[in-house]
């Protein structure tokens, strides 16, 4: 007893301070040194005119103000032309991507969880498979599915369709079917500059015909994560109340919309939180289909803030807009927060929430449009 | 995970007794939807398919009969340029060595700090998580510029260091290490201790060697995440003897072998990188997907 009672007594966990601070110090030093630090030097240098000549500290960079910022945001020119349309860009490749990966994943898990499938494992893995494989890879691929006499030319050519030059055609999808409709010229109203020194017809372009190909590899690499995301949130419904829903003569497609997809909200929410961070993050498959080729229409802020530093040595350019892309990821992901908020919410729910959240993001770092989970474990 | 098998087992019975006398709609929604599946899955391997065939073809069969899944003429051509004409295996053993210091300093900084963040009582330590949290809230991409900012400051842009050490420490892996070791009863670490274990003792022989579907977790993200990072690698180096394999593979991409598009070496060098995080996906898979329906149970 005494035996016992004397380490207790002394603390069996009392001196488990300095092992603390012992224990987390690699971690604490890595990411201060190669994450907190860097993000302080680039707020520096986005206030200095650097050059990429010596050190961007005690060196010869001087802080000009906010004079990169003025030059993406505010002043008209070449600067914030390119970043108005690297933000076109980017949008539609949001609006479009978002809304179809969370939809296409949801419908292969919920024919994935059916209970009737046979060889579900077979089905689950070919969907998930292309989410595991490298951004450099699978780009790689669809550059050449998407070559001017490539598969998809090759596919739609069987259904007398003959397919574009993908990635060399600049046309935005919606200046496309204007076209169609007999909108030739610039209608007057669309003909003003709107915001960023990007012209209202411009701005209504739509993805272009090569961003529509990026567009598409974007959801064939990430359905295949949200699908185990919402599978996992599927099967914690649980088969009872489907059930009931069924027993009260509810069809499948009214049962789907009535019982499963509330009880999915949370799910839902995850989902599209992870989608929108990561959709405004694309950097990799854009650096290997051109830097923004054909015509800048494939461009998006991550590689022009890259393309502005490594190649046009505007280093405080880049580190500027580097800060208003996080800026902008951080107040659309607020904002879709509030729009998708529980009502009910409280304070173990958000807690619950954020654990969630995490581990999500966990699962879907692995994904190539997520960008690896290289860059501090973020999304 | 349990929840599952003892709802497909509850399933059964009355499954089998439906079965005797489904009407024919029913069977045929079933067709339907298992053509519509077989469709779907088709069109999601299809593009593998297709990059395997076609990197045994010659150039130009590889540019005008893209849709040929047998090669009229089969050659290794592709495979054996990469390894005479682009080096490919210098590539190889920098991703490798990349992949290799990457996967075991993530997993054993992460179990190191997770353990600490949720086992060990200590002043600081509400802090030092508020801060991992904060960082796992930095979009990476924001991070490039920054990243080489301080590599080039540090001296060790174009280094193995400046590659590799950023990458070490992850900051989700800290955070699922610390949620796993919650889980773990404290009367486990309090017997250990008892029988005079030291702090490290504990964690290294007791705590760790039961944390292991967790490390397997963080051992597939990390060896993924590291194979298959790009943008880093990017910004840390311009020393074509530090390429990658993904930062090779990108300057194949961009035109470095002169005329023609080349189709057949570059989907051959994308065949290659795949290997390795196809296997681990083929060996954990049961692992993986169960990893994601636990994501969702929490």
């Amino acid at each position: 007893m005494t035996s016992l009672a004397r380490p207790r007594s002394r603390g069996l966990r009392g001196n488990e301070g300095p092992f603390g601070w012992l224990f987390t110090l690699p971690a604490i030093l890595i990411l201060g040194i190669f994450l907190v630090i860097p993000i302080l030097l680039a707020i520096w240098v986005s206030f200095s005119n650097w050059n990429g000549l010596g050190p961007p500290v005690g060196g010869q960079a001087e802080f000009v103000g906010t004079a990169n910022y003025a030059e993406v945001l505010t002043q008209p020119g070449l600067a914030r032309r390119d970043f108005g349309i690297a933000i076109r860009n980017n949008l539609y490749y949001v609006l479009f991507v978002v809304p179809t990966q969370t939809a296409v994943a949801l419908f292969l898990a919920v024919q994935v969880n059916r209970k009737v499938l046979k060889a579900r494992g077979f089905f689950r893995t070919a969907f998930y498979f292309p989410s595991v494989t490298s951004s450099v890879a699978i780009t790689v691929v669809f550059l050449y599915l998407f070559g001017a006499s490539g598969v998809v030319n090759g596919v739609l050519n069987w259904l007398r369709i003959k397919g574009p030059n993908w990635f060399a055609d600049p046309r935005g999808v919606f200046h496309i079917v204007l076209g169609w409709l007999g909108v030739d010229g610039v209608p007057s109203f669309l003909a003003g500059e709107g915001p960023l020194g990007v012209t209202w017809w411009e701005w209504v372009a739509g993805p272009s015909v090569a961003m529509t190909a990026l567009i598409t590899l974007a959801v064939f690499t990430t359905s295949g994560t949200f699908m185990l995301l919402f599978l996992a949130g599927l099967q914690a419904i649980g088969q009872d109340i489907e059930e009931a829903a069924l027993v009260d003569g509810a069809g499948p497609i009214r049962k789907f919309f009535s019982v499963t997809l509330p009880m999915l909200k949370p799910t839902l929410f995850t989902v599209l939180t992870l989608g929108l961070i990561a959709t405004w993050q694309v950097f990799d498959q854009i650096y290997l289909a051109g830097g923004g080729a054909p015509a800048k229409t494939t461009l998006t802020p991550a590689f022009l803030a890259y393309e502005a530093s490594f190649e046009g040595l505007r280093w405080g350019r880049g580190a500027a807009i580097s800060f208003i892309l996080f800026g902008i990821i951080v107040v659309l992901t607020a904002f879709q927060r509030w729009v998708l908020r529980d009502r009910e919410g409280g304070s173990r729910r958000s807690r619950r929430r954020a654990g969630r959240m995490a581990q999500a993001r966990a699962v879907a770092a692995t994904t190539p449009a997520g960008h690896g989970t290289g860059g501090g474990g973020s999304e | 995970m349990t929840a599952t098998t003892a709802r497909e087992t509850a399933v059964v019975s009355p499954q089998t007794t439906w079965k005797r006398r489904l009407p024919p709609k029913v069977i045929a929604g079933r067709i339907g939807s298992y053509v519509m599946l077989i469709v779907l899955a088709a069109i999601y391997i299809f593009p593998f398919i297709v990059s395997v065939a076609s990197s045994l073809k010659t150039n130009a069969e590889a540019t005008q009969q893209p849709l040929r899944l047998v090669p009229e003429t089969l050659t290794f051509a592709a495979y054996e340029r990469l390894f005479t004409d682009v080096p490919l295996l210098s590539w190889t053993v920098n991703s490798a060595l990349v992949t290799i210091c990457v996967t075991i300093g993530r997993v054993f900084f992460g179990s190191l700090a997770g353990y600490a963040l949720s086992r060990l009582q200590w002043r600081g330590r509400a802090l030092v998580f508020a801060g991992i949290i904060a960082i796992m809230a930095v979009p990476s991409v924001v991070l490039l510029i920054p990243r080489f900012l301080i590599l080039y400051q540090l001296g060790i842009y174009d280094t193995y260091v400046g590659m590799i050490v950023p990458l070490l420490v992850d900051a989700t892996t800290v955070f699922i290490m610390k949620n796993f070791f919650e889980s773990i009863p404290e009367s486990v670490e309090e017997a250990a201790r008892i029988d005079g274990a030291g702090v490290f003792r504990t964690f290294w022989s007791v705590v760790l060697p039961m944390a292991r579907p967790a490390l397997i977790t963080v051992f597939i993200l990390a060896f993924q995440g590291s194979w298959n990072e790009f943008a880093h690698f990017i910004v840390s180096r311009q020393d074509p003897d530090l390429h990658t394999l993904t930062t090779g593979v990108a300057t194949l991409v961009s035109g470095q072998l002169g005329s023609g598009n080349q189709y057949p070496i570059q989907l051959a060098a994308a065949v290659l990188m795949t290997i390795p995080v196809a296997v681990l996906f083929f060996i954990f898979q049961r692992h993986i997907m169960s990893t994601a329906e636990g994501a969702e149970k929490g």
